[in-house]
């Protein structure tokens, strides 16, 4: 168990409630680490999926690249998830295990990766959040989180940028690239207010400053949004009734088959390795 | 792919501070900041790089192959030139 851990189950233990308390805060921490672990799967695995088929040599591995990125994340955090939990699943039962409605992951991060301009955007908007996240994370009081956080801030800036990058050239690109991802744009908007959302375990994690209060990170996603599609020659979508339900196991169908692919292997042959 | 819109360009990576950057490859990008962009995750993939420069290959000038015979046969002649009269002591380290 991390001293992270160890200091929520103090604090825990000091408000009064002793024997039950920890066991409550550690099922909280858990589900709170569990659906990082789960975001980053699940868009690693939707990036993997470009593996070979990239547009250009150049960009397949790149691609390639963010997708390891994040599932290197994700073991982080399933590993510490496992721990925290102390029921003996380990990252591949956590990953390869748990059905449909068992995954936290945002909903934006299980849709699927349409053309190249849907992936980017997809990715710019979920980067552009998670790069100053992490940050934030690699201050937490909980010490396990604050190395993910430190670890994967890096990882993140590059994704940003990358994606940033793409996002620029393709909208202020031809007729055509404009055409598509503006209408990306449109079609995953709906998808982002969930990022901000925090039920009470979160947002008690993020009271005792192992979590990060996903409100605070609004305006610099905004900004660094706003930097962007300015230079893309895109326009913010605007508000509007933002769909949710991914943090309460409620998904899109397209997560079901994502699962399909990525588990079949290890449930038909569990443990296997090479 | 259209060499018009995703010109070649020339990699050249420092794999420590102190040594010269290499040549290690080329890329296809529409400009120079994506073509660094692809330089980093084509060629710094197993972390040995410090810096990256690219380099339109179009920017290149490059000797004709038909010259070899005066440009470079001469120098065959000569193995004064090469320094492997010299003792180079450890401490100058790379030469």
């Amino acid at each position: 168990m991390s001293m992270g851990a160890a200091q929520l189950s103090t604090s825990a233990d000091s408000s009064g409630s002793p024997g039950r308390a920890p066991q409550a805060a550690a099922a909280t921490l858990f589900a709170y680490v569990l659906s990082l672990a789960d975001d980053a799967l699940v868009l690693g695995h939707r990036l993997s999926e470009w593996s070979g088929r990239g547009p250009t040599l150049e960009e397949d591995i790149a691609l390639s690249n963010l997708a390891l990125d994040l599932i290197g994340q994700a073991r982080l955090c399933y590993a510490y998830a496992g721990e925290i939990e102390g029921r003996g699943r380990d990252e591949d039962a956590l990953a390869y295990l748990r059905d449909e409605h068992a995954y936290r992951n945002l909903l934006l991060l299980e849709q699927p990766n349409g053309d190249f301009a849907m992936t980017m955007t997809r990715h710019l908007l979920y980067a552009a959040f998670l790069d100053p996240y992490f940050k934030a994370l690699s201050a937490s009081a909980d010490n396990r989180l604050a190395e993910i956080g430190a670890k994967a801030a890096k990882e993140m800036a590059y994704h940003l940028r990358h994606a940033a990058e793409w996002v620029i050239r393709l909208g202020d690109g031809t007729e055509e690239s404009h055409a598509r991802v503006a209408a990306a744009l449109d079609e995953v908007w709906m998808y982002t207010g969930e990022m901000f959302e925090m039920d009470a375990g979160e947002s008690a994690l993020s009271a005792q400053g192992i979590a990060v209060d996903r409100s605070s990170i609004r305006p610099t996603w905004e900004a660094t949004l706003a930097r962007v599609l300015a230079e893309a020659t895109l326009a913010r979508p605007t508000d509007r009734w933002m769909q949710r339900g991914g943090r309460a196991g409620q998904h899109s169908e397209h997560l079901g088959r994502l699962l399909a692919e990525m588990q079949v292997l290890h449930r038909a042959h569990p443990g296997a390795s090479w | 792919m259209s060499e018009t819109l995703m010109p070649l360009w020339e990699v050249f990576i420092r794999n420590r501070s102190g040594m010269p950057h290499k040549h290690c490859g080329s890329v296809h990008a529409a400009d120079a900041t994506m073509a660094l962009q692809a330089a980093r995750d084509v060629y710094t993939r197993r972390g040995e790089s410090v810096s990256i420069w690219v380099i339109p290959s179009s920017a290149i000038t490059a000797s004709d192959p038909g010259d070899k015979d005066h440009l470079f046969e001469p120098t065959a002649s000569k193995p004064y030139r090469h320094p492997t009269f010299y003792t180079v002591p450890d401490e100058v380290g790379h030469m």
